[in-house]
């Protein structure tokens, strides 16, 4: 029998398919059914201090190859969120909480909060390519991130995962200073920064302009990102791009990934999409003769 | 594609004095109870169900309420709006005597439904209920129908005096319907629900939430055991409803926290 289970540093997890922020992760109840569906762990919505109403519509458009989104970082405020989070807390799975602040005083103290609600890992949002102030414009920096990641590990005994923008000239870069701050796992990629015109309206048909772009279409830049980040690093990569069918998990997975992340896949394939891909990376590894996850695991690195 | 389909307005109705039908050009089918993501540019997109459909075109019926909507108010023939959908789920119409139950603008997306019930089941009652006279409308399209139909206002100006649900309640103790859809304030379809689940009697109602991605990917819409307004909804059976704690209660607001409904 193959065996999915998978281990993130001291986190192990039943299987690699874990929900990514930002999807279907408003509510407890929600993200109970995403784990009554096969996810192996969830990532919360991205919390800050304070509640956020985000952008107004349209804040998501399908397009050919992905998704376009700008919700702009919507969020109850930590205080509120705790409530969604205590559910969780006999749900079976490993609960990761997102956080996003402007500087490092502001994810000290959200993490330390997350702590408090019993969370098992917390995810440094530095990446987000659509809010002002927050995500990719704090994490495009490798001293920024180094100083941010440190000063919550200093703060916390949890594991810490950052989770990293392709909108930089060297991933590597911004991974490395993670790892110098101490991070236990990077996660890569955040949607894409893009853009969509409508030629109809002849203007930008998100209400924030800018948006991220996710889903198949990214897949490629995921890929390459968590490669690269798998050679020259020693801490576990979490690939999140595109991931869609067990063949696109076993292609991160050879490509140096712990585990992977599903958020677009969601609307392409249902709130199934998680058992589905366990499914098709059984059938894979039966094929192929691999009995673990960890055999092929960085199998394609040269 | 979930993608905004830009249209000229064909047409636009005025209903009440704040309350117009807006039509535009659109081949696809839709069933009735389902609803568009509605694009005014420049100012936001908001969910709209099906008020009007033809094999060539549909319409969203709406009340200024807030800013979206009065902006929207403000479009005419040939303005520029956008369409994504038909999204959702829409109403079954199975059974041979059914009460449709509409509050305030609710109407709107129970019409077409009895349009299309209309043509094949037995017996239709139809109950509208609005604050006064001057807020009704659809009563002329919905009597064209041949159906049965009351008129309950909340000050007595026409029809019977008091609310929706009261009326429905008599309505369910005086006959037995194989089927209840409601559409309105939640606090009337939380009423009608209670009652018809009391009486063993199937019964369906479209909910309204704060709606941001209209794909089933974000959560906002997210009601109990994860449903999604959007994409599992927005009409539910009272069965599905039943369990549901923030049903006739609370509702999320744009940034997620709890709000009265």
């Amino acid at each position: 029998m193959e065996d999915l289970t998978v281990n993130i540093g001291l986190l192990t997890l039943r299987n690699p398919t874990i929900l990514a922020s930002g999807i279907m992760d408003e509510t407890a109840d929600s993200m109970k059914r995403i784990i009554k569906s096969g996810a192996g762990a969830v990532v919360t919505k991205s919390v800050g201090r304070k509640p956020r109403r985000g952008y107004p519509n349209p804040t998501t458009v399908e397009l050919p190859f992905g998704v376009l989104n700008a919700m702009g970082l919507p969020n109850p405020g930590i205080d509120e969120y705790g409530e969604e989070i205590e559910k969780l807390r006999n749900s079976g799975v490993p609960v990761i909480g997102s956080i996003f602040g402007k500087d490092k005083e502001e994810f000290s103290y959200l993490a330390r909060r997350m702590e408090e609600y019993n969370v098992n890992a917390v995810e440094l949002n530095l990446s987000c390519p659509h809010a002002s102030g927050y995500g990719l414009e704090v994490g495009s920096d490798p001293e920024t991130v180094k100083k941010i990641v440190s000063s919550v590990k200093d703060d916390i005994s949890i594991p810490v995962f950052a989770k990293l923008t392709s909108n930089v000239t060297s991933i590597v870069d911004i991974g490395k200073a993670a790892e110098a701050g101490g991070a236990d796992a990077v996660v890569a990629i955040n949607s894409v920064k893009a853009m969509k015109v409508d030629i109809y309206l002849k203007k930008p048909i998100l209400y924030n302009k800018f948006g991220g772009y996710s889903g198949r279409g990214i897949k490629p830049i995921g890929v390459r990102c968590v490669y690269e980040l798998a050679k020259e690093l020693g801490i576990p990569v979490i690939g999140v791009g595109g991931v869609e069918t067990g063949e696109d998990a076993v292609e991160y997975i050879l490509a140096g990934a712990s585990a992977i992340q599903v958020g677009t896949g969601v609307y392409y394939r249902g709130i199934d999409v998680f058992r589905k891909i366990n499914r098709e990376i059984m059938e894979w590894m039966k094929k192929n003769d691999y009995k673990s996850i960890e055999e092929f695991r960085g199998a394609a690195l040269l | 594609m979930n993608y905004p389909k830009i249209v000229n307005i064909e047409r636009v109705i005025e209903e009440t004095d704040n309350i117009k039908t807006v039509i535009f050009p659109f081949k696809d089918k839709v069933n009735p109870g389902q609803f568009f993501m509605i694009l005014i540019p420049d100012v936001d997109e908001i969910p709209m169900s099906v008020s009007y459909i033809s094999d060539d075109h549909k319409g969203f019926t709406f009340r200024k309420v807030g800013n979206a909507t009065s902006e929207l108010y403000k479009l005419g023939e040939g303005d520029l709006i956008g369409i994504r959908g038909p999204l959702g789920n829409g109403f079954s119409l199975d059974g041979d005597k059914i009460l449709f139950v509409g509050g305030g603008t609710g109407i709107s997306a129970l019409a077409p439904a009895v349009e299309k019930a209309s043509s094949k089941t037995k017996e239709i009652t139809v109950l509208i209920g609005v604050k006064s006279k001057k807020e009704l409308f659809f009563e002329k399209r919905i009597k064209k129908t041949g159906v049965k139909l009351y008129v309950a206002t909340d000050d007595g100006s026409y029809g019977y005096k008091g609310y929706a649900s009261d009326l429905a309640e008599s309505l369910l103790n005086e006959e037995i319907y194989d089927s209840v859809i409601t559409c309105g304030p939640e606090a009337m379809m939380k009423k009608v629900v209670d009652l018809s689940l009391m009486m063993n009697i199937g019964v369906q109602a479209s909910l309204e939430r704060y709606i941001k991605c209209g794909m089933g990917l974000c959560g906002q819409c997210a009601i109990c055991g994860g449903l999604r307004v959007c994409r599992d909804g927005p009409v539910f059976d009272g069965d599905v409803l039943k369990n549901c704690e923030e049903f006739g209660f609370y509702k999320r607001d744009a940034s997620g926290r709890k709000v009265p409904v």
